[in-house]
């Protein structure tokens, strides 16, 4: 059993910028530590966060893996970029955190690159204008609103995953039953070679959640 | 933390900023030196993937002059702990980092780099 990392250096201030993890982060936690093995298997060099938030699935990934490992973090939230240091140094696991959307600054240099990737991305069902406005002003808003059906954000992102993508890499993705799994799983594999498993699913509250993993399908 | 491990991983991503983008240059820096827990086994796996001359060069840059000009092809102890001061002990707090193509500023507040590009500077 690995612990959940503490989070008591975070006050109720920073969670009215920052999403305080909630069954979404847990399940995402519990997926994780079901690959444990696999994972450590690996034997990664670089691991990947994108919109870390509290920074608490990084810093509960860092005690899976261990320390030698680089961990990127990156979330367009700046308050949420120091929020993901604090928890990390906190729970002795070294990180660097990054202000940026998605990972666009480091996808040149990460080309094929990246062993374990993890997005937790803004996935409730919105209007297009919500998202983009909580995207822009980096508020609370831009850790949930997702836009049509919820993959607005998540879409961007899927659209160049794959080429962060180390040969043996997995990429974690937390979804929602309303994010439309069958369609977006299909569109992974016919257009980015992507096969995907549903490691976990729970319902909490009127929310349906997923965690899919997804490979190259030639692995 | 913009450590020196992190730093030879980003690039401008300027819209249309597509070549010498990279490596970013340090700009009126402050550097905190924290101690790191030497692990060479993750250092010979991660050489690979360093730019060797971007990551000399900017080591030179900030005053570290202990790495050779080519990654020698033995790896002893000695070359193994400078390297692993450079890339994971070198922590940049504050200053900028600038592109050496379009002169973009990437700031860097509490050790956080800064890398939002406005709507328009966006490929």
């Amino acid at each position: 059993m690995i612990p959940t990392p503490d989070l008591s250096h975070l006050t109720p201030k920073d969670y009215e910028t920052v999403y305080e993890p909630a069954e979404d982060t847990f399940l995402l936690l519990d997926a994780l530590e079901a690959d444990a093995d696999d994972l450590k298997d690996l034997n990664p060099k670089i691991c990947l966060e994108v919109g870390s938030g509290s920074g608490c699935v990084t810093a509960f990934l860092g005690q899976i893996l261990g320390p030698a490992v680089l961990y990127l973090c990156t979330d367009i939230n700046a308050h949420a970029c120091r929020c993901t240091r604090a928890t990390c140094t906190h729970n002795k696991v070294a990180i660097d955190s990054i202000n940026s959307t998605y990972a666009l600054a480091l996808e040149t240099r990460l080309n094929h690159s990246v062993d374990v990737i993890l997005f937790n991305p803004p996935y409730v069902p919105t209007t297009q204008e919500e998202a983009v406005l909580a995207q822009d002003s980096r508020s609370i808003g831009g850790a949930w609103a997702g836009g049509a059906g919820g993959m607005e954000i998540t879409n961007n992102f899927l659209y160049c995953v794959k080429d962060l993508m180390s040969p043996s890499a997995r990429f974690y993705l937390v979804a929602l039953r309303d994010n439309g799994i069958p369609d977006m799983r299909q569109r992974m594999l016919m257009e980015h070679g992507l096969r995907s498993d549903i490691v976990l699913q729970r319902r909490a509250g009127r929310e349906h959640l997923f965690i899919l993993r997804f490979v190259h399908d030639e692995q | 933390m913009v450590r020196l491990i992190t730093h030879n991983l980003l690039a401008c991503h300027v819209k249309g900023c597509t070549s010498n983008n990279f490596p970013l240059q340090f700009q009126d820096v402050s550097i905190e030196i924290r101690e790191a827990e030497f692990n060479p086994d993750f250092l010979r796996g991660f050489i690979p993937k360093i730019e060797w001359k971007a990551l000399v060069d900017t080591a030179r840059q900030l005053g570290d002059t202990s790495l050779p000009l080519e990654p020698p092809e033995m790896l002893d102890d000695e070359f193994l702990k400078n390297l692993h001061h450079v890339l994971l002990e070198v922590h940049v707090e504050e200053g900028a980092m600038i592109c050496p193509n379009c002169n973009h500023r990437y700031p860097i507040s509490n050790g956080i780099p800064n890398m939002l590009l406005a709507e328009h500077e966006i490929a």
